[in-house]
């Protein structure tokens, strides 16, 4: 039969399953369910639909106002109001608002929603995050969302795995970040339509949990159904210092299948972009340094947690934004706004003449603020370039590290951040 | 289960984005979202769309955020089906829980041109080319999925499953 490796296990286990291959279809019992204030409220409405009193575990729901908060208009507010209004109806103790949480996948890790081993399903793409943690986690659209609500269960096609084995140590202002853009550009935006993306190797190892879970974020976007990083020490620290809630470690076992491996080594790499209008169009900072930019925005669910926010502030210190380019910084979460309250960054920032914003999805939404208008180009920590995804289908987004952010931040023009080292 | 209509044809990584770009997201009215189908990309394609039509798209179809009010908007727009050479998942679930038949079909990109008359045959898994006279053949949707699809979306067959007491 061969071995599982750890998708495939936890897929096994919550479908009370001894074994599963890749192809099958299994009917997986849920272990929590995530929506936020744009899938949510559809979720919510068709749920009614269904005509149920109760959601099948109260306990298991976390609801995030993040994308569109505080209100920007009418409309959002009702949406808010659903969201609210749902939670006290079922008595769902897990609801966001706004100024107690943040994105909804930092709130998922950070305040202990997520626990290895567990099945995890969120009404937003980027829910594939949470594998940093050891756990199955893919997203999910609303009318799905809806008969989780009521069963608590969905069917799901075990995928085929794609093994990343990474070695090598990042050289000084190269990131996780410009690992997962190196990958999804041999990959391309479509190569793992379906599959999932196992991160392994001595560099994951060493690799903070905050950078596991940038690449674990960026994984749908080759397609994929998830990201995945068996958990280790760091993995269980992290988890246990945030909830005391049981949870099982499943490890690939070490004839497991995989669809391929892939070897990169970090040693040489440089730091990447993505240009527009693809997250696949990868290119060395060196081809496109000297572009000009508008914008540059600091934040999401990729890059704005604190050590993002660190290593932008290296070279934002005692220097400053270039006169006629904007910079917005959005810490993930509440508590990463503390947390750099605390050490002093946002003051770093808001000498270097940047606009820290309230914690939220922020400008990575292109719904809310910090728009961009035709003809200007932005870089950006976030994860998708998409024509329009910022504001204007005439803009022009670069996705960088949040190194290379700042760095063009200051010079006004995209640039490699190396250039900023010391010494 | 056959649908049929005219074929307006799409290139690989058609995203949620451009389906349907965000500032419109905070709309629940399926009409409403309808009004900006595809703006992203073609502005004209609610008119298009509106007696009824059949995408033909390239690879990874549906990239992008889990927003359902993508599908949603296609699908009161006018489009009765979609035929893409491959598709995002998460968008491919969307489309069939909200009832709006979906076909992968590896090669299709080359077998249709624009305004064709397109016959697609779900439950055989089958395209039929009218104004070329030719049928290609898709890959096959399971079953359950085929239910679903039948029901009118995944609400209404659950619906349907709970009241038969098997849920
Ligand atoms: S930060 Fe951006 S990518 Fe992340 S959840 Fe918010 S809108 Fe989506």
């Amino acid at each position: 039969m061969g071995g599982m490796n750890i998708s495939e296990k936890i897929l096994a286990h919550a479908s009370e399953k001894e074994y599963v291959k890749p192809g099958e279809i299994v009917d997986a019992k849920v272990d929590m369910a995530m929506i936020n204030e744009i899938t949510g409220p559809l979720a919510i409405q068709i749920f009614k639909r269904i005509g149920l009193e109760r959601v099948w575990d109260n306990q298991r729901i976390v609801l995030v106002l993040d994308h569109q908060v505080p209100a920007d208009s009418v409309k959002s507010a009702e949406l808010h109001k659903i969201m609210r209004m749902f939670a006290k109806e079922q008595n769902i103790p897990f609801l966001y608002d706004v100024g107690d949480g943040g994105i909804c996948h930092q709130v998922m890790v950070e305040k202990g929603h997520v626990r290895p081993g567990e099945l995890i399903v969120g009404a937003d793409s980027h829910t594939c995050t949470y594998g940093a943690l050891g756990a199955f986690a893919t997203g999910i659209g609303s009318t799905e969302m809806a008969a989780v609500f009521a069963t608590g269960k969905l069917w799901l096609r075990v995928p085929s795995t794609i093994r990343i084995d990474v070695t090598g140590v990042f050289g000084e202002f190269v990131t996780p970040k410009d690992l997962i853009l190196y990958v999804i550009g041999e990959i391309g935006a479509d190569g793992a339509i379906y599959k999932a993306i196992e991160f392994t190797g001595p560099t994951i190892r060493q690799m903070s949990i905050s950078g596991r879970l940038t690449l674990c974020n960026m994984a749908v976007e080759m397609g994929a159904k998830t990201g995945i990083i068996e958990p280790d020490e760091k993995t269980i620290q992290y988890v246990r210092e945030r909830t005391d809630k049981p949870f099982r470690i499943f490890r690939s076992d070490p004839d497991a299948r995989y669809e391929k491996t892939m070897e990169f080594n970090v040693d040489n790499l440089e730091p990447m972009v993505a240009c527009p209008h693809s997250v696949d169009n990868v290119k060395p900072v060196k081809d496109v340094e000297g572009v000009e930019i508008d914008q540059a925005f600091l934040g999401s669910c990729t890059n704005g947690r604190l050590e993002d926010l660190e290593v932008a502030a290296r070279i934002l210190k005692g220097r400053h934004v270039k006169k006629g380019v904007r910079m917005l910084v959005t810490p993930a979460s509440s508590e990463v706004y503390l947390e750099a309250l605390r050490s002093g960054l946002l003051e770093v920032f808001v000498r270097a003449g940047a606009y820290v914003c309230n914690p939220a999805c922020g400008a990575c939404f292109g719904g809310h603020m910090g728009l961009l208008a035709a003809g200007e180009v932005c870089i950006s920590s976030s994860n998708r370039n998409f024509i329009g995804r910022m504001g204007s289908p005439e803009a022009k987004i670069y996705l960088a590290s949040p190194a290379t952010v700042a760095a063009s931040a200051v010079v006004g023009k995209i640039t490699d951040p190396r250039r900023f080292l010391e010494g | 289960m056959r649908v049929s209509g005219r074929a307006v044809i799409f290139g690989n990584n058609i995203n949620t984005d451009v389906i349907i770009p965000s500032k419109y997201l905070t709309s629940l009215d399926p009409t409403e979202l309808a009004r900006h189908a595809m703006e992203g990309i073609d502005p004209n394609f609610p008119k298009k769309a509106r007696d009824g039509v059949i995408i033909v798209a390239g690879k990874n179809f549906g990239c992008g955020s889990s927003r359902e009010q993508a599908p949603i908007a296609l699908k009161y727009a006018g489009v009765r089906c979609i035929i893409a050479e491959s598709f995002a998942r998460i968008f491919y679930r969307n489309a069939i829980n909200i009832g709006l038949p979906i076909l992968e079909a590896p090669g299709i990109r080359g077998e249709v041109d624009e305004g064709d008359i397109i016959t697609a045959v779900l439950n055989e898994g089958l395209i039929i080319n009218e104004s070329k006279g030719k049928v290609i053949e898709a890959i096959k949707l399971p079953d359950f999925i085929l239910d679903i699809i039948a029901d009118g979306g995944l609400i209404e067959h659950l619906i349907k499953v709970m009241r038969g007491g098997q849920c």
